[in-house]
């Protein structure tokens, strides 16, 4: 029967009042973030440890190299931060257990050092006009303070071989040559995220923290 | 978090309508606090209560509009589903929706950062120059000089000095049996700084004097620049004398700085002397205190790098205790001979 012939009678049929239609629409789209989310739920943890720590593991090489990218600010995470933080901590803990001695900076004190000093940075610049937010900034400066680390690992090599002569020299010059790579990456970052007259008014706080960051890390002697 | 969508259009009438935007205050500086010698305005309180009663007209018209429509469906599904479940339901919506009402009001009002925004807003320039004025007195004083009401300066110089007075404490051996390091210099730094301009605060309250507690924050920490340079200096370089010329000079140039601009917005003779001398010797005090509390020359050292011939000042560690045994000595030497003449007469 051609197709005409089979709606003919429809066009004049009225229907009068609702009349409940019952029935499903799916609208066939692909979902593939859904898919995903469950997917990554699913995978062996593994799988996300691995994952997460490329992701470090890239944030680390872009802090090695500075450029002005924003890979660091757009997937930000916290956990190099942490990591760097409680390295560095583990290792300044304890310089003299001796009471008559000036002890040394212990783990909380460092820790809380290095965090509410990153949260000081953050709201300063947050005040002062930046367009960064909250934990992108606290991001940036953790992964920073990477240059710092390795200058504390190296400067508990050189002081492994018994405090020489020249250590100290040799330490100064290698905490400073760090801290300095620690502010100007940093600021790499940050400082695009503010008008552009006012980015010493940014770098100074950051300078500052990792100046005390590096001072607690110059004078650090292991105990005997 | 820091913008707020404060513009409500009600373009509802066909003529236009009224544009709901009364209170306008965004947060960024739209107060010229340098101009403006206003002692009874812009507290934290004010500005917090401005933004809120704006966030709450705001609050209250969306719920007016959500609870109509709520009360509408509940209108007709009432009848069916019976009160039990519907009403249990909006009740608990309600406390839900009071309990949040009270947070953010909380939080809008104590933990919101726009508040302190316009406190901050300077330039390079600016806090160059007035760190520069800090060290020079302006000697008029029947006419209320101006204060800048900023906290970025004062800030970074508390920060500063916490900084200058790790390394000085580090370099000497400075041995601190409760507390650490890192704690005491910070607490000292920001002890000082809030509790004495708290302090001062409340003596030109007493005093009527006409000064803001931001003003008195950013002028006391101004004149920590002086206590900057001044510490910098002689931790590196360990010449008694030269910490007390500088302390002198430096110290007292940055108080007479504040002490004549707090004295130019107080009247009277007694408030003025009252104010001055307090303010005075708690700057003055505090530099002598840093130094001598927190800067103990290791002799040990001074000897090994200097030899045996220095000159007699640079040995002393400490004038307080060397003033003390020498005048230890003498009262015993007094006493001594006041024996002898006793026994014999």
């Amino acid at each position: 029967i051609p197709p005409s012939h089979l709606f003919a009678g429809l066009s004049d049929v009225s229907i009068s009042g609702d009349i409940a239609v019952e029935g499903e629409i799916n609208v066939p789209v692909g979902t593939p973030s859904q898919d995903k989310k469950y997917s990554t739920l699913d995978e062996p943890v593994k799988d996300t440890i691995l994952r997460d720590l490329k992701a470090v593991g890239k944030k680390f090489v872009h802090v090695m190299y500075p450029k002005k990218s924003s890979a660091l600010l757009r997937d930000w995470d916290l956990w190099g931060p942490l990591l760097l933080c409680v390295t560095l901590a583990l290792m300044l803990q304890g310089g003299s257990v001796d009471s008559k001695e000036d002890r040394g900076p212990q783990f909380a004190e460092v820790f809380v050092i290095i965090w509410f000093g990153s949260v000081i940075i953050t709201l300063n610049s947050k005040l002062l006009g930046g367009t960064i937010s909250f934990f992108q900034s606290l991001c940036v400066l953790g992964y920073c303070i990477m240059p710092l680390t390795v200058a504390m690992v190296v400067c508990r090599l050189v002081l492994l071989g018994g405090s020489w002569g020249f250590s100290f020299i040799v330490r100064l010059i290698v905490v400073t040559a760090s801290f300095s790579w620690s502010t100007f990456a940093s600021t790499a970052f940050l400082a695009d995220c503010q008008p552009p007259n006012r980015k010493a008014l940014v770098v100074y706080p950051v300078f500052l923290f990792y100046f005390v960051i590096g001072w607690m890390i110059l004078t650090f002697s292991p105990s005997a | 978090m820091a913008s707020s969508d404060g513009n409500k259009n009600t373009n509802t009438e066909p003529w236009g309508g009224f544009d709901d935007n009364i209170i306008q205050g965004t947060g960024s500086a739209v107060i010229d606090m340098e101009n403006m010698d206003d002692t009874s305005g812009s507290s934290f309180e004010d500005m917090g209560e401005m933004h809120q009663r704006m966030k709450e007209e705001e609050e209250v018209a969306e719920e007016a509009e959500a609870t109509e429509e709520e009360t509408g469906e509940d209108g007709e599904f009432l009848g069916i589903k019976g009160i039990k479940g519907q009403l249990g339901r909006q009740v608990a919506d309600e406390v839900w929706q009071a309990g949040k009402r009270q947070a953010s009001k909380a939080f809008n009002l104590y933990a919101n950062i726009d508040i302190l925004r316009p406190y901050f807003d300077v330039e390079p320039m600016q806090v160059r120059n007035r760190l520069i004025e800090s060290m020079i007195p302006i000697r008029m004083i029947n006419f209320p000089q101006k204060i800048a009401g900023e906290l970025y300066g004062p800030m970074m110089l508390v920060f500063t000095l916490v900084a200058i007075l790790l390394h000085g404490m580090k370099t000497s051996g400075t041995v601190i049996r409760e507390g650490t390091l890192m704690g005491t210099a910070i607490g000292t730094c920001f002890g000082y700084w809030l509790g004495v301009s708290s302090f001062i605060y409340f003596l030109a309250y007493l005093c009527n004097a006409q000064i803001t507690m931001l003003q008195m924050l950013s002028l006391l920490g101004y004149g920590l620049f002086g206590h900057c340079v001044v510490l910098f200096v002689t931790y590196n370089v360990h010449f008694h004398s030269l910490f007390y010329i500088l302390w002198l000079v430096v110290g007292g140039l940055s108080t007479l700085r504040m002490v004549a601009a707090v004295i130019s917005r107080t009247v009277g003779q007694t408030p003025r002397l009252i104010l001055c001398g307090t303010l005075a010797a708690l700057h003055m005090l505090f530099l002598l205190y840093l130094h001598f509390a927190y800067h103990k020359i290791v002799e040990g050292i001074l000897d090994t790098l200097e030899g045996p011939n220095m000159p007699p000042i640079q040995r002393v560690a400490r004038d307080l205790p060397v003033v003390a045994t020498a005048a230890m000595n003498a009262v015993n030497a007094t006493v001594k001979t006041l024996v002898q003449h006793i026994s014999i007469a």
